[in-house]
């Protein structure tokens, strides 16, 4: 079970990101944190991480404190972040490099096959297209079977059409070892496709507004009327999220921020 | 001479961008063969002009002469003997140049406080001519090899520690997060990321180095040298024969452009990644 304990994040430079942000997270649940710009839930996602860890506050996973990357922990970028001098299998195994060579080369072969990408197993990086190389970066977050994995924003790069096509296959993959999944994203339908709770968050400092319960049975159809009321629900949370924040500095930045929702 | 000078121009200036740009597949086998076009007629008809007696051919040598000096030298030994001296040179002021340029540029490219301490004092020494360290070297070292030596590995350090400190400086930090999530160790992070990542500028930097190298070994070697093949040029400018200074320049083309291929050879398997790029 995965913990987090009044967390919070002051930067160096004095900026107040994460105002005591607390929340537990059961195995295998699929949590979406959605909210404006600057809300801090990428700095949310972050400190679980152990990237960059809370100021203050503990992020405890079955009661082990998380103050630096863990092995039970995996995190997809926004963008792949391959790294272009490993072939596709390198990457995906580049997380195994304690195991025996024979596992490594078995474990990856299972995930690329897993994400339907075993015929791209030789190729550089530079020759997947943006759909295919996010994929090689979930093989290679899944392949340390870990028991929390954090995407941030991972699909947000992708063209609408591939986006659904891998937020299902991220379903599926999900239902194997079903991880806890903590999901940052500012599309609120990813959000309700995917998640179990949707989590909203309001700016200055970053905080939890409210958490709605998505109680709709997989696969969830985009299209129908209960999808549609979970989704007004969200958007109403979101608007009073904004208005409700802390009166920001400046006028426009409430604006961007607005707009960054209703893209 | 006039024409193998700029046959060895046009080879250069030919190979460099085939080997970066490589444009599209007609153009790469067409682009060398269109260069040799010039140097291939001029060279003819230079053969032909002093063969049918309208010139003498004795302050520029026609083909044939040049290269039967060329066996003459090499039948005697005296080519082989001051190459290897020649090349033994630069290697080792390369080398020493290297290893200084790489642990400098490394240090001043990870730690900012490194970088300002040094590279200040390092951009205005390399605004200094290298050649005008010259007497300072020979009155320091003397005239024989520490004082050819260091003036090479001067030349060899700048294009060296640039390029280590821009390459290192421009590491993609999101590379550097993916390892810090796997959980890398130091060593692992400089072996899995830091060291791949930097290969592709480094190897260039090797390269614009050794360039300068075989040029400073030249001028060193002009400025006073009893073996080498800086002075087989001296020795043809004293004697009057233009055939030898043309074959040294020769020579000095064939090794210099061998050692940038060995080195772009011994780095090509580990930048196949970065040929894909290439390509497309």
């Amino acid at each position: 079970m995965l913990v987090l304990d009044r967390v919070s994040k002051t930067y160096p430079n004095g900026v107040h990101a994460l105002g005591g942000v607390s929340v537990e997270v059961d195995p295998g649940e699929i949590v979406a944190v959605i909210g404006g710009s600057g809300c801090g839930k990428s700095t949310l996602l972050r400190a679980i991480s152990g990237l960059d860890p809370a100021s203050e506050g503990t992020v405890l996973l079955d009661g082990e404190r998380i103050s630096a990357p863990h092995q039970k922990i995996g995190i997809i970028f926004q963008e792949p972040r391959l790294l272009p001098w490993l072939k596709v299998a390198g990457n995906v195994g580049f997380g195994l490099g304690d195991r025996p060579k024979q596992e490594r080369a078995a474990r990856v072969a299972t995930t690329l096959k897993r994400v339907g990408l075993a015929d791209k197993a030789a190729m550089w990086p530079r020759e997947l297209s943006g759909g295919q190389a996010q994929r090689v970066a979930i093989a290679r977050a899944l392949v340390p079977r870990p028991e929390v994995l954090l995407l941030d924003e991972p699909f947000s790069a992708l063209d609408a059409f591939t986006r659904t096509d891998l937020q299902d296959h991220l379903l599926d993959l999900w239902a194997d070892a079903k991880p806890t999944l903590i999901l940052v994203t500012h599309d609120v339908d990813e959000a309700i496709v995917l998640a179990d709770r949707v989590m909203v968050m309001c700016p200055r400092p970053g905080r939890i507004f409210d958490e709605i319960a998505v109680d709709l049975p997989r696969p969830r159809d985009r299209q129908s009327a209960a999808f549609d009321f979970v989704k007004r629900r969200v958007l109403a949370a979101l608007d009073r999220s904004l208005s409700r924040a802390v009166a920001p500095a400046d006028g426009e930045a409430k604006a961007s921020a607005g707009a960054a929702l209703w893209w | 001479m006039a024409l193998v000078t700029m046959t060895i121009a046009a080879e250069q200036r030919g190979a460099v961008p085939a080997e970066r740009t490589a444009a599209k597949k007609w153009a790469r086998l067409a682009r060398p063969a269109l260069g040799l076009v010039l140097p291939v007629t001029l060279a003819v008809v230079w053969e032909f002009v002093v063969r049918m007696g309208w010139a003498s051919g004795r302050l520029a040598p026609p083909p044939s002469v040049i290269f039967q000096e060329f066996v003459d030298l090499a039948r005697s030994g005296d080519l082989q003997r001051n190459t290897l001296v020649t090349l033994g040179r630069v290697a080792a002021g390369f080398g020493c140049g290297v290893a200084v340029a790489t642990i400098v540029g490394a240090a001043a490219g990870y730690s900012p406080v490194i970088r300002r301490l040094l590279d200040p004092s390092l951009q205005a020494l390399r605004a200094i001519p290298s050649i005008a360290w010259v007497p300072l070297f020979v009155l320091w070292l003397g005239i024989f090899e520490a004082s050819k030596i260091t003036l090479i590995a001067v030349g060899v350090f700048f294009p060296v520690y640039l390029g280590v400190m821009g390459a290192i400086q421009s590491v993609d930090r999101k590379l550097v997060e993916v390892g810090r999530a796997f959980r890398l160790s130091d060593v692992q992070m400089v072996r899995r990321i830091l060291l791949p990542a930097v290969l592709p500028a480094y190897v260039i930097a090797l390269r614009s180095g050794l360039g300068l190298g075989w040029m400073f070994v030249a001028a060193a070697e002009l400025l006073g040298a009893s073996e080498g093949l800086g002075y087989l040029l001296l020795d043809g400018q004293e004697l009057g024969k233009p055939a030898e200074i043309v074959a040294a320049i020769v020579a000095f083309a064939v090794v210099g452009k061998a050692t940038d291929w060995l080195i772009a050879l011994a780095a090509a398997p580990f930048l196949r990644w970065e040929d894909v790029v290439r390509q497309e």
